[in-house]
């Protein structure tokens, strides 16, 4: 439960060492630059915006030619190589890829340009496609598509709508002989047809061709389509050629992939440094680091700093306003769960930090919810060999979700042992059909059967939430002695706790209440009359001092009333936690039904088949969408619930300067 | 006549367990297939935020499932999945009424949420990293269903305890 502490940190330096000094701080990436001093007459920061530009722009050309390439090439990508981790190489790979890097960028430019060519070729290829169809029905035709005619007469090649004959043709044009009239080709939709005649009668018989819709061809060439043909196969054939070497050329890039991956990651480095750069306060010969740093890392890098650089380090604590950065520190179990409190918001101003208090329930709720010992099984095995195989290469984040899914397995088989729940009640339905036992349950549930004990399992869902709400107003209690505001312990949680505990008290003393949720508490009379008490005295306290920010008496009364009725708040809270129940008995029962619809098959070798396969079909569907309730309303209730009694959050993670890259990882020689 | 009664009781109770499967399961398909159109439209631009959307997208899915385990578990009780099944009006009319908070709640909650849940994918594609909070808006309405459900489950369970 705790955050580390920060300090300032000012890095006074001779620019002739600023390459490496930034170099050696991105390396290390313990500290998050920040502007703190102001420009004078010695000092200002410089722009580097075209520098960036032009870097931005290579990240750019650099991704888009790895996706380019993927097309062509593809990659790995199993759903196992996201948990591989990004590649590590030694600090020389990096030190030496300026020699490759222009020409990195050249084959990058490179392949983007063979894609769009690639792409203009296959246009084109589509072109003269089209060119082929339109040419094909002529191809018996011995003279140019644009043949008009000779001297004496006048020629008409082009298309009739439908099905002739060359007798119903010659019918039409009867009275205008002599003629000749050819059909090169026919088929449903169309009659090719090459009309001569007299040039004398050339309109006459034009005009009824036009009546029967004659239209002259979309293309107009003047060799005869047979060679036209041969022309264009020819053209495409060297389309085709073109085509073809250049994705050989794209497939001979894909050695060069890891150039591409490393130039993306090579620049994004550079990009953060410059814009590190333009931070700087920089005179003529000195440039200053500010920034904030983890106390713990203070010393060393101060040590490292100086030893092989001219260089001074001065830490300072932080001032009043300024908004420090935060960096958790968190056990091995609490860890995990960092990111779920940083998707709600990080610990704000004096806040602490509530992961470790909010992992033991987090942990305990998500089990609850899932509550089947072979669901978390499933769950401990999956991210058990995930985090074992990939123990040296997978990153922390991926490595901390997987933790934080093993915890939840790990909850989720101790709950399914409580209420004797393995995949529903496989093991007794297996044991029915296969073995003939009749002496069910084979394995007996540890504490009950919730379906069995709806109401038990309520009184336990709300206990276990008065349990958390207890805690939150706890930690809220906590924050308040750490700020030194006893009045505000006193009057916002310990009169809190004595209403809520008492209330509780009084509650169950009721034989109406007690009766609904089928315990029944031996409750000494003179709790009770404690209780009563206490319950009387806390409600005063609350009218009186909740309202306290109000100068007007009778304002602050009101407010103090109000404060009061926020006891309601909390029975709606306790009552959000009947979830756990619904949850719970959501899982158990959908299993139940996958088990009892698979054992009405199961009989015979086939029977047992079809048992099996909806079985784990019906209880993978199952376990999906349970895990994907109890992840939901686990959040929902740490974030409502329990955050609304004491976290507010609205600080901001630590951004060290340092190295964020997609593919490779810079391996430091120490 | 009276024995004619005394026997019908079974269907009301069927009655109720049918329109509880029924009744949320259209909902939910509903929501489910209105979130699936947002997500579908989010994935266009970034596909990367599949696994967002789909979480966002299935949300409204539950009440269907709630409305499921009502009906099962008055199955269970009324003894349609075996034993007998003999139940007078009165308790089938019963078993009617309790079934009736999931029927019209789920279906009505399914809905709303689905309407929350669209709004949040806005959230998610304008601002991938706000998801955390932006799930917890639909996870808001969903309480209402859970409560219905408990009362639905309570109830069921306990009208077979209940001697007419």
């Amino acid at each position: 439960m705790a955050l580390l502490q920060m300090q300032r940190i000012y890095i006074y330096a001779l620019k002739k060492d600023r390459k490496q000094i930034l170099e050696l701080l991105q390396r290390r990436g313990v500290v998050e630059v920040r502007k703190m001093l102001k420009e004078d007459k010695v000092f200002s920061r410089s722009d580097y915006s075209t520098v960036r530009q032009s870097l931005e722009k290579n990240i750019a050309i650099a991704d888009e030619s790895l996706a380019v390439l993927n097309n062509y090439v593809k990659e790995d990508h199993s759903l196992l190589a996201s948990l591989q981790g990004r590649k590590e190489l030694p600090v020389e790979a990096y030190d030496s890829f300026k020699e490759k890097y222009m020409p990195t960028i050249d084959k990058a430019k490179r392949i983007i340009e063979l894609t769009k060519y690639i792409a203009e070729c296959r246009a084109e290829l589509s072109k003269l496609q089209t060119q082929v169809e339109i040419i094909k029905p002529w191809v018996n035709l011995d003279i140019p598509l644009n043949f008009k005619g000779t001297k004496y007469t006048a020629g008409f090649i082009g298309t009739l709508p439908r099905p002739y004959t060359a007798e119903e043709i010659y019918e039409r044009l009867a009275q205008y002989m002599p003629l000749d009239v050819n059909i090169i080709s026919a088929s449903r939709d169309q009659t090719c047809i090459f009309v001569l005649c007299l040039k004398d009668h050339k309109d006459k018989v034009y005009e009824i061709l036009r009546e029967m819709d004659f239209a002259l061809p979309s293309l107009s060439i003047d060799i005869p389509p047979a060679e036209k043909l041969i022309q264009l196969d020819q053209q495409m054939e060297d389309i085709q050629i073109q085509i073809d070497a250049s994705i050989d050329e794209m497939v001979s890039y894909d050695e060069y992939r890891s150039d591409l991956k490393f130039l993306r990651d090579y620049d994004t480095m550079r990009l953060e440094k410059y814009e590190v750069l333009e931070t700087l306060l920089q005179s003529k010969n000195v440039f200053i680091v500010t920034g904030f740093i983890p106390k713990k890392d203070g010393a060393s890098l101060q040590e490292e700093l100086t030893a092989k650089f001219t260089a001074y380090v001065e830490f300072e604590e932080p001032k009043k306003k300024d908004d420090v950065p935060v960096l958790y520190k968190n056990n091995g179990f609490s860890a995990p769960l960092e990111s779920v409190v940083n998707s709600y918001s990080p610990p704000g101003k004096g806040e602490v930090d509530p992961t470790m208090v909010m992992s033991l329930f987090y942990y305990a709720l998500f089990g609850l919810m899932l509550s089947d010992a072979g669901y978390g099984l499933l769950m401990v095995i999956a991210c058990g060999v995930g985090l074992i195989k990939f123990r040296d290469t997978i990153e922390e984040s991926m490595r901390k979700t997987l933790k934080m899914y093993l915890y939840c397995g790990i909850a989720t088989i101790f709950w399914g042992i409580m209420f004797s729940s393995y995949f529903g009640d496989i093991i007794d339905i297996v044991a029915k059909i296969y073995f003939g036992a009749t002496d069910l349950p084979i394995i007996p549930p540890l504490w009950f059967y919730p379906v069995e004990k709806p109401m038990l399992m309520l009184t336990f869902s709300m206990a276990v939430g008065l349990l958390h709400l207890l805690t939150g107003l706890g930690m809220k209690g906590y924050q308040l002695i750490r700020r030194k505001d006893i009045k505000g312990f006193i009057y916002d949680v310990v009169f809190w706790y004595a209403i809520l505990i008492s209330s509780a008290i009084l509650l169950l003393s009721m034989k109406m209440v007690t009766d609904i949720l089928g315990i029944s508490p031996n409750i000494p009379d003179t709790a009770v009359d404690a209780a009563k008490i206490a319950f009387v005295a806390a409600a005063l306290g609350i009218v009186l001092t909740n309202g306290r920010e109000s100068r007007n008496p009778f304002k602050r009364f009101l407010k103090g009333l109000y404060a009061l009725y926020g006891l309601s708040g909390y029975l709606s809270d306790v009552l959000s936690y009947s979830r756990l129940l619904a949850l719970g008995l959501a899982t158990g029962i959908i299993g139940t039904v996958v088990n009892q619809m698979a054992s009405m098959l199961a009989k015979g070798v086939v029977g047992t088949i079809f048992f099996i396969i909806i079985v784990v079909v019906g209880h993978l569907l199952n376990m999906a969408i349970n895990l994907l309730g109890a992840y939901v309303h686990t959040n929902r209730l740490q974030y409502v619930e329990f955050f609304g009694k004491f976290y507010e959050g609205g600080g901001n993670i630590f951004k060290p300067f340092s190295i964020k890259t997609k593919y490779y990882k810079i391996k430091e020689s120490s | 006549m009276k024995e004619f009664l005394n026997e019908s009781g079974v269907f009301f109770a069927v009655l109720g367990a049918a329109l509880a499967a029924l009744v949320p399961g259209i909902a939910s398909a509903k929501g489910v297939s209105k979130g699936g159109i947002t997500a579908a439209g989010i994935i266009t631009e970034d596909p990367s935020l599949f696994a967002k959307a789909l979480i966002l997208q299935l949300l409204p899915g539950t009440q269907g499932i709630y409305g499921l385990i009502i009906a099962f578990i008055t199955f269970a009780q009324i003894g349609v999945l075996g034993g007998s099944s003999d139940i007078s009006l009165v308790k089938g009319l019963l078993y009617l009424a309790a079934c009736m908070p999931m029927t019209i709640v789920g279906y009505a909650s399914a809905i709303r949420q689905a309407n929350a849940a669209i709004a949040s994918m806005g959230v998610l594609a304008k601002r991938p990293d706000q998801f955390g909070k932006s799930m917890i808006f639909p996870a808001m309405v969903e309480t209402y269903a859970i409560l219905a459900l408990l009362i639905s489950i309570l109830a069921v369970s306990g009208i077979s305890g209940i001697n007419i």
